[in-house]
């Protein structure tokens, strides 16, 4: 981890961030603060918003389909106020992206040496030889083996686990201070997605990179991110440094990721404890805290009310009225805590 | 719930006693032509060469990366492909043949596919898919639908709400719900799970896991648990079996195979887990690479050029599947006295 | 996310759930083809399109009764008189005759002769496709490898030597238009039904133990059977366009009943004196071919419900 203490030197930092497509308000008011240099894990189930947070960081979506309000700001820039000629050059050049499925961030005809040549030339006047050699110092700085040969690969020709350290590469090709991953490692092999996991976490010490990451996985989480921000329908429940987040959690909703773990090593027979019930329909949410239907601590407040965020330790914090009962029911261990659902 | 006719009596059909395995393969073969090129035909080795039992009343776990060959045998095992060689026997009596044809094997053993939502007819309800089966297997209309709402109310979906709902109208935790109640629909004894809970979120998954063990208790199930993920096989699995480029690299107790692995491929599989513990991250992939291509699979163990234990004779001599331990079965020469590797045990343990 | 979860209490549909006492408070869906005529009405494009469909339907429906003035009767007096004449609103053809009433009567056979071919063809086409994709194998080889001989013409080609073997008259018209369609149609029932194959639930379905003709009619048809529609549907305007033409060459329909490729065969050489009229014939081919085009396109888009 590398100490920065300038406080005005955020990587990325979104406030009040809200995304809407139509009366769909997939992300309501997220603020969020990377460092630079450091790694950050957006974790969340599907529906949370956390891949919309992310790739509006670089603004991917259509201008008519969505409405984002609030401010982005990432590598220095102002992201919402960028024109079209800047925003390209931004995309890739300060903060770039890679995705779950790599064969959708290549195209199949052209060779993956190509593509990264094509990519670094686009952004600086530099040669193509120049170019090529930049390309394969970047394969050998993702462990892609025999580089030289590989440059001359079609996407099509290399396996999964390779595809990605390709696109890794593709991606760093202009030198962006932010990488931003969405799912890098959902659709590949336990011995790959370590492996891949473990690339990320050598470019953010080797290179200064600032690394926000989309997970469902906490494990993937914990082994890559310095930060945890979990989100639930739209909103920033917890974050925290990831130890805060893991050990001592505040949020029944992060207590409830953590026990409805199978590793969470109850005795063989014994049942999970799950989250009962299903996440709410973002097209009309209910007032209050949108987790307050599921949760095994919600009383009135809750159902009436929106916790404010609170501070539970320097750079923990947590949008729960109940964080002190939630807090000492993890502490008391893994007791049946949760509603079962029939 | 009176409608689930015969009860929950697990041993009505059962025949060898909880002695014999419910199900037992064999030698079990799968090879995939490919066309590549004019050269010379080449196949996949899918599946080669598989042996293990399924006991009565347990949980196996198959565990395994892309091109292991689970997803193979899992087909092979329903009979959606044809094997090449090998033998099945479904409580001691040979799958195929005159004793146990392939409709009443059926009938006995269904399958929990992976995507909850391709596995539904889209144009039917929910309340249909599940009484397709019985229907068709000659209960009356009526009874297949009240036997159909019986089982949603089983697996946690209330009928008066999901019945008439139609795949794309509910999530996918209530699908993977349709599809076990489907699969429960013709009372089977053997259920074959195939990642059948890893599209889902955690929580969900948590709720369809704690749904499978509610049901393998009332209804007396044998399940095959195939997963890519080791938490969730370790916690749902009495046994384990662990395969690599489609032959078993182990198999035994789960608390054994996962706790103490005896296989240098097992042994990298759960280093590959992610931690959970932020001061104790993972330092260093045991595998470098991607699993390899199950077409010309390496001579000799099929690990050899990935393992850290990897000697000479690894590469000429196909190491059998031996017991090293009480009921631990491993593919490794390194395990095995007298196999000519160095690191291999000096004399024969206690048969 | 799109499907609204609140379904109305529409009745069940399809008898093969419907519980004989039903009980009162079961939430029915809309059923499928509930969300498609829901999500259809909100376009606007299908819908114009479907409106202009549906009038000249009732215009070729009515012809012999609303016709303004009678389409057969000429005057050789008031021959090609133009467009806004106050008679003839539309002016008149080459024999005199009023274009409105004309074009109105001439609705029946074109519209006929549109719909005719790929209604027969839909059946043959959908039954070969179907069978071929669900058998697989050597079945499918052969019927497809045969089917694929027909591709090898351009279908206006093949429509006029089949018609030019046949001779002219309205029904080898028809003939010579199924044959032109049967092979486009069974090759999209092909490989719809193919890829409807390959599925989970049909994998599901043989688990069940169902026969393969029970897994057809139960699981494979109601899901094969939406996407060949569309396609046909949008062939109508090829096959209206293609029967005028045959028409246009003397190959169709014989005068003097009108029918909209003739009238503009006949008109064409008016081209000089009156091109407005000389036109009418081909804009209303063009109304009608484009709406029919619409509104099969509106109806694919409507039929694509995700989860």
């Amino acid at each position: 981890m590398s100490a920065t203490d300038m406080t005005h030197d955020a990587a990325v930092e979104l406030s009040g961030l809200r995304v809407a497509f139509g009366k769909t308000q997939v992300v309501d008011g997220v603020d969020l603060r990377l460092d630079r240099g450091q790694a950050l894990a957006l974790i969340g189930e599907s529906g949370s918003g956390k891949s919309v947070t992310l790739r509006s960081i670089l603004r991917l979506f259509p201008a008519g389909r969505s409405r984002i309000e609030g401010r982005i700001s990432a590598a220095g820039k102002d992201v919402l106020a960028l024109d079209k000629r800047a925003l390209a050059d931004f995309r890739g050049g300060d903060v770039s992206m890679i995705f779950q499925e790599p064969l959708l961030a290549f195209d199949p005809v052209y060779t993956v040496g190509r593509q990264i040549t094509e990519s670094i030339q686009r952004h600086e006047k530099i040669s193509a030889q120049d170019a090529r050699a930049r390309a394969l110092a970047l394969f050998e700085r993702v462990r892609i083996p025999s580089p030289e040969r590989r440059l001359d690969n079609y996407p099509h020709e290399m396996s999964g686990g390779m595809r990605q350290r390709a696109m890794i590469a593709l991606a760093l090709a202009c030198r962006p201070q932010v990488l931003l991953a969405d799912e890098p490692t959902t659709a590949l092999d336990a011995t790959v997605q370590i492996q891949v996991l473990l690339l990320l976490r050598e470019l953010q010490r080797d290179l200064g990179l600032s690394i926000v990451i989309v997970t469902h996985d906490l494990g993937a989480a914990v082994e890559v991110a310095d930060r945890i921000a979990v989100m639930y329908a739209g909103k920033i429940v917890e974050v925290g440094t990831a130890r805060q987040v893991v050990r001592d959690p505040h949020h029944p909703y992060t207590i409830g990721l953590l026990r409805s773990r199978a590793e969470g090593a109850m005795d063989k027979g014994s049942r999970l404890q799950t989250i009962p019930g299903s996440p709410p329909d973002l097209a009309n949410r209910p007032p209050g805290c949108p987790f307050a239907p599921r949760c095994f601590l919600a009383e009135d407040r809750c159902r009436r009310e929106m916790p404010p965020v609170g501070t539970i330790s320097p750079g923990h914090d947590v949008a729960c009225w109940r964080t002190e009962e939630a807090s000492a029911a993890y502490r008391a261990g893994p007791q049946p805590v949760a509603v079962e659902m029939a | 719930m009176s409608v689930i006719p015969p009860g929950p009596d697990p041993f009505a059909a059962d025949r060898g006693g909880p002695a014999q395995p419910l199900l037992s393969v064999s030698g079990l073969v799968k090879h995939f032509p490919v066309r590549k090129g004019t050269g010379p035909k080449k196949v996949v080795r899918a599946v080669d060469g598989v042996n293990f039992d399924v006991l009565k009343g347990e949980t196996l776990g198959i565990v395994g990366e892309s091109g292991c060959g689970k997803s193979t045998t899992a087909k092979l095992i329903m009979g959606l492909i044809e094997r090449d060689t090998g033998g099945m026997l479904f409580d001691g009596q040979a799958i195929g043949e005159r004793a146990m044809p392939w409709r009443s094997y059926r009938r006995q053993a269904q399958m929990v596919f992976q995507d909850s939502y391709a596995s539904l007819n889209p144009r039917m309800t929910v309340e249909q898919s599940i009484a397709f089966g019985p229907k068709v297997n000659g209960v009356p209309g009526r009874e297949a639908v009240e036997r159909a709402r019986a089982l949603l109310a089983r697996v946690g979906l209330e009928p008066k709400r999901f019945a008439g709902r139609y795949p794309h109208e509910i999530s996918g935790g209530q699908r993977q719900r349709v599809n076990i109640a489907r699969a429960l629909a013709l009372e089977p004894r053997l259920v074959l799970l195939d990642e059948a809970v890893s599209a889902l979120d955690k929580s969900v998954e948590a709720q369809v896991l704690n749904l499978l063990l509610d049901l393998k208790a009332e209804f007396g199930l044998t399940y095959i648990f195939i997963s890519h993920d080791l938490n969730v096989v370790r916690f749902i699995s009495d046994r384990v079996m662990v395969m690599y480029l489609g032959r078993v690299a182990e198999i035994g107790p789960s608390d054994s195979v996962l706790a103490a692995p005896a296989h240098p491929y097992t042994q990298a599989l759960l280093a590959s887990m992610p931690s959970l513990d932020p001061d104790n991250r993972t330092q260093k992939a045991l595998l470098a690479g991607d699993p390899p291509n199950p077409i010309d699979p390496p001579g000799g163990c099929r690990f050899h050029p990935r393992c850290a234990l990897a000697e000479g004779v690894c590469g000429q001599v196909e190491p059998p599947l031996e017991p090293v331990r009480a009921g631990n079965r491993v593919a490794c020469l390194a395990r095995q006295p007298g196999s000519g590797h160095s690191a291999a045990p000096a004399e024969v343990l206690a048969a | 996310m799109t499907a609204p979860l609140t379904a109305a209490s529409v009745a069940l549909d399809g008898n093969l759930a419907a519980a004989p006492d039903a009980p009162e408070a079961f939430v029915a869906s809309r059923g499928f083809w509930g969300h498609v005529g829901h999500r259809l009405v909100r376009d606007p494009v299908a819908m114009a399109a479907g409106v202009v469909i549906l009038v000249v339907i009732a215009i070729a429906i009515l012809s012999p009764w609303i016709t303004p003035m009678d389409p057969y009767k000429g005057s050789m007096l008031r021959r090609l008189k133009p467009v806004g004449d106050a008679t003839y609103w539309l002016g008149s053809d080459e024999l005199g005759r009023d274009m409105i009433s004309r074009l109105m009567l001439g609705s029946r056979l074109s519209l006929f002769m549109g719909v005719t071919p790929v209604l027969i063809a839909f059946v043959l086409g959908s039954g070969i496709g179907i069978l071929a994709g669900y058998v697989g194998g050597w079945t499918n080889t052969i019927l497809m490898r045969t089917i694929d001989v027909f591709f090898a013409f351009p279908s206006v080609l093949l429509a006029i030597a089949l018609s030019g073997a046949l001779g002219a008259g309205i029904f080898n018209s028809i003939v010579s238009l199924t044959c032109v369609f049967v092979p486009q149609i069974a090759r999209v029932a092909e490989s719809v039904t193919t890829g409807i194959r390959r599925r989970d639930y049909i994998d599901a379905a043989k688990l069940s133990g169902a026969s393969a003709f029970t897994i057809m009619r139960v699981q494979v048809l109601g899901n094969v059977v939406g996407p060949i529609f569309v396609y046909s549907t949008s062939l109508i305007s090829v096959s209206m366009i293609l029967a005028s033409g045959l028409s246009f060459l003397g190959l169709g329909v014989r005068p003097p009943e009108p029918e909209w490729g003739l009238m503009l065969n006949t008109l064409r050489t008016a081209i000089y004196v009156n091109p407005l009229v000389a036109a009418l014939p081909g804009v209303a081919i063009f109304l009608v071919s484009i709406s029919f085009n619409l509104f099969s396109d509106g109806l694919r888009s409507a039929m694509e419900i995700r989860q």
